[in-house]
């Protein structure tokens, strides 16, 4: 009888602290489930928020980070669907809820989990070792030039990483070798280990060995420099960096990260989530980690979130076929 | 010597109360963890690693590598008594340290097992603190060729130097690389032999394998065996400890080597399991009575559990200086670092001094503590003995599932590991090595997949694994070991043998 008692008393406790989003709060420890291997973009996030919520008790309940990185994350997106109705588990989403259902045929369908909030957006740079070419112009011609395959590696076949060297090779008519690494830390060590000749790493991903002037950044994927000034190297910030637009590259690609829970789980225990991500997101916590691995900065949820996912779905969709990833 | 100075530092960092007590409570839990088979080094860091969040850094870090040092001195007891390895790496340790238990010499064993864990850490500490900024940057030179000559060197090693006969290793060795294709094939993006099932997405867990394989084939052999007590008693007495401190020089040759092997397959990520396998393998060929391994030989203890403990611990090296974790545990370590705002790389050195030196000075303090704390706990972990088998069983079979559940979470695991059990009992009696096995199993896919990026990478051409020294001559030693029987047989007839120059009794 103790722990029912407990909960009511908990849950009048919430409904006195914060009136507007009484109702539901989780009974059982929250465990937020990372897509991705230990170390990765993923798991670095979720990590974070786990910090950010129990430093700043935004829950009763303790929060656990367990890893489902098995079959490039398809392991996380089968766990999720499989647990429909618990509330207590978190999936923290990125562009494989597309791709993977289209490159490996995995029965899943995001359409099916419940949509919570997208928390950033994360870009990609083209990253060539400090010793290559310095700009996007040498980085072409050294490409077209090369006698031996030009390697560029990458997280993973036919996902983010593949398509943008897809496309690069489209709109520049260069020729390069995909490498499919196990994880985004990996091509960093093998760009720096001139193993490779480049890489579309995440911010995060490079960010310790451009700090240590191992690698240099040519261009962003993305319309717009990304916004922040302070430096990151002696000389350099993450907004001095090029986009590819500028350089001659037309090519963009921005990531969700984004939070849902299973499906079939009752609009209080989404609002909840709903209000939890949305203190995340105002910790000094957040903000930090936003800057330090120039992630953009955004917040949607309800049909916002919604509208954004069927757009970007059908961009992923269009972007796939167009590489010929799709599985037949 | 600014290395030295820096060391120093860090035993400053180190020397307070609240530090000395987590770093104890932190090997307690530990040498627990290591003993429960399954549960292991990296879910202990893993479940543990929560409750830190609220500690600094050096405190936090302190108290989970103790954790980890504490894993790693505990899989030797349950491999010795019971022959259920509580780790993978402990695999080796079995195939000595268990028949010297049931000769009635556990203590021996145990001391012997403890002493070289110690010898091989230590050995790899000194070599971190040396050497740290000099092997990042030798890391950096493994690209996949280089990757795929090492684990080709340990599969060949497995074949060459191996007890068994050559047909039942590759028999057993081509399963582990068949059941290790299933899942996601991360060159191609395709998934493989899964028929559809959601479970058999994320392919078979090694340390399901192993728990099943090992500990449940055990326990049936065990049962069929008119349910005897297999496991062996064991208080260890300073009389033992010192009579076998004693003989320690007259391995230095043995220790030596595995030392070094440890260490190096600690630093280019080919982990500690193949670093037992390895050492455990090269002492048996370098032996003057091969034959004796297996049958408890002391040196089949110092050999596995010598290279295991310096791989474990030389393993951190590349995580901190490159973020490359060299291990299971050690990636969740590096989790840990990112939680607390430090971002391995090789600007940890220069910009968390406190942080790094704290740790290695940590790395010292652990494998004193621990050897002390290990030696003295013995009885008490060993005492689970006097308990009847038909009790322990099931309390074992009970740990086993807990074990391969807690991995992923997983009821599928649970049926797994039942079904490696038969295998493993299958195996036992028609007499084919388990170890090739789980070694194909861990390392088939890494290895296939450096193989298949050398070849993308290469434009197809085999010549990429003669491409520069290092490849090159690691390629040709894996071939020179594959076919070892063969090149012995040869130069014996010429009558030159390479030989131990230790006598060794028993």
């Amino acid at each position: 009888m103790r722990i029912p008692v407990k909960a009511v008393g908990a849950a009048t406790a919430l409904l006195l602290s914060t009136p507007a989003f009484a109702g539901w709060e989780p009974a059982k420890p929250v465990e937020i489930v990372v897509a991705a291997g230990a170390g990765g973009a993923s798991d670095q996030m979720a990590r974070m928020m786990q910090a950010a919520i129990q430093k700043n008790n935004l829950m009763k309940q303790p929060i656990v980070v367990s890893l489902k990185g098995g079959a490039s994350g398809a392991e996380a997106l089968m766990y999720m669907k499989s647990s429909e109705g618990d509330p207590n588990k978190v999936l923290i989403a990125y562009s494989l809820i597309y791709m993977l259902p289209l490159s490996a045929k995995i029965p899943f369908n995001w359409r099916e989990l419940t949509p919570v909030s997208v928390v950033a957006l994360d870009q990609f740079v083209l990253w060539d070792n400090s010793a290559g070419p310095k700009t996007v112009k040498e980085f072409v011609a050294a490409a077209k030039a090369a006698s031996a395959p030009f390697k560029m590696g990458g997280t993973g076949s036919k996902r983010e990483d593949h398509v943008l060297t897809v496309f690069l090779e489209q709109k520049t008519g260069a020729k390069f070798s995909y490498l499919p690494y196990k994880s985004g830390g990996e091509a960093a060590t093998q760009l720096v280990g001139n193993h490779t000749e480049a890489n579309v790493n995440n911010p995060s991903e490079n960010l310790e060995v451009w700090r240590a002037g191992q690698v240099r950044p040519l261009c962003v994927f993305d319309k717009e420099r990304i916004s922040y000034t302070s430096k990151v190297t002696d000389t350099q910030s993450w907004a001095d960096i090029p986009t590819c637009k500028e350089e001659g590259v037309d090519v963009q690609y921005l990531m969700l990260r984004a939070m849902f829970l299973p499906g079939k789980v009752t609009a209080e225990q989404q609002a909840f989530y709903v209000d939890l991500f949305h203190k995340v997101t105002q910790t000094a916590e957040y903000k930090d980690y936003m800057e330090k691995q120039a992630l953009k900065p955004i917040f949607l949820t309800g049909k916002d979130m919604v509208q954004f996912l069927e757009e970007d779905d059908a961009l992923n969709k269009s972007l796939m076929t167009e590489a010929g990833f799709v599985a037949k | 010597m600014e290395a030295f100075g820096l060391l120093l530092h860090g035993f400053a960092v180190l020397l307070t109360w609240k530090t000395l007590v987590l770093m104890m409570v932190g090997l307690v839990l530990g040498i627990f963890v290591g003993v429960l088979p399954g549960l292991g080094g990296p879910n202990g860091v893993a479940i543990l690693l929560p409750l830190t969040f609220t500690m600094d850094p050096t405190s936090a870090i302190v108290m989970l590598s103790c954790i980890y040092w504490g894993a790693l001195f505990g899989g030797a007891i349950t491999s010795i008594l019971f022959n259920i390895p509580g780790e993978a790496w402990s695999v080796a340790t079995t195939f000595d340290g268990y028949p010297m238990a049931q000769k009635g010499r556990a203590a021996e064993a145990l001391t012997a097992a403890f002493t070289s864990s110690f010898i091989g850490s230590l050995v790899a500490v000194l070599l971190i603190t040396f050497l740290a900024p000099m092997i990042s940057s030798f890391a950096l030179k493994f690209g996949p060729p280089e990757f795929f000559a090492v684990y080709l060197l340990t599969f060949c090693s497995f074949v060459g130097l191996g007890r068994e006969a050559k047909h039942k290793t590759v028999i057993s060795m081509s399963l582990g690389l068949l059941l290790a294709g299933i899942g996601m094939d991360t060159v191609s993006g395709n998934l493989r032999m899964t028929f559809g099932s959601p479970e058999l997405l994320r392919g078979i867990n090694f340390l399901v394998a192993v728990i099943g394989l090992f500990g449940i084939s055990e326990i049936l052999l065990t049962m069929e065996e008119r349910l005897a007590l297999r496991g062996h008693a064991a208080s260890i007495s300073l009389r033992v400890v010192l009579s076998v401190w004693k003989d320690l020089p007259k391995y230095w040759v043995t220790l030596l080597r595995s030392s070094f092997i440890g260490c190096w397959l600690g630093i280019t990520p080919g982990g500690a399991i193949a670093a037992s396998f390895m050492g455990y393998n090269l002492a048996k060929r370098f032996a003057k009575e091969p034959e004796s391994f297996g049958k408890g030989r002391i040196e089949g203890v110092f050999a596995p559990e010598t290279a295991a403990h310096a791989s474990g611990t030389s393993a951190l090296l590349p995580m901190l200086a490159l973020g490359i974790p060299g291990s299971g545990t050690a990636a969740i370590l590096l989790g840990g670092l990112m939680v607390w705002g430090l971002n391995p790389g090789p600007l940890l050195f220069v910009e968390h001094k406190d942080f790094v030196w704290g740790l290695i000075a940590s790395m010292y303090l652990g494998n004193v503590v621990g050897l002390v704390l290990v030696l003295t706990t013995v009885p008490i972990f060993a005492s689970i003995l006097r308990v009847p088998f038909a009790a322990v069983a099931p309390m074992i079979v009970v740990s086993c599932a807990i074990g391969a559940y807690a991995i992923q979470n997983a009821m599928f695991d649970i049926w797994l590991m039942l079904g490696f059990g038969v295998v493993g009992y299958v195996f036992k009696k028609i007499g084919i090595p388990l170890a090739p096995f789980t070694l194909a199993l861990v390392l088939g896919n890494r290895a296939e997949d450096a193989f298949r990026l050398s070849m993308i990478g290469s434009g197809g051409t085999l010549k990429v694994f003669w491409s520069n020294g290092l490849v090159g001559s690691i390629t040709t030693l894996a071939i020179v070991l594959l076919f070892w029987p063969v090149i012995d047989g040869l130069l014996g007839r010429v009558g030159w043998r390479q030989r131990d120059k230790l006598a060794i009794k028993d």
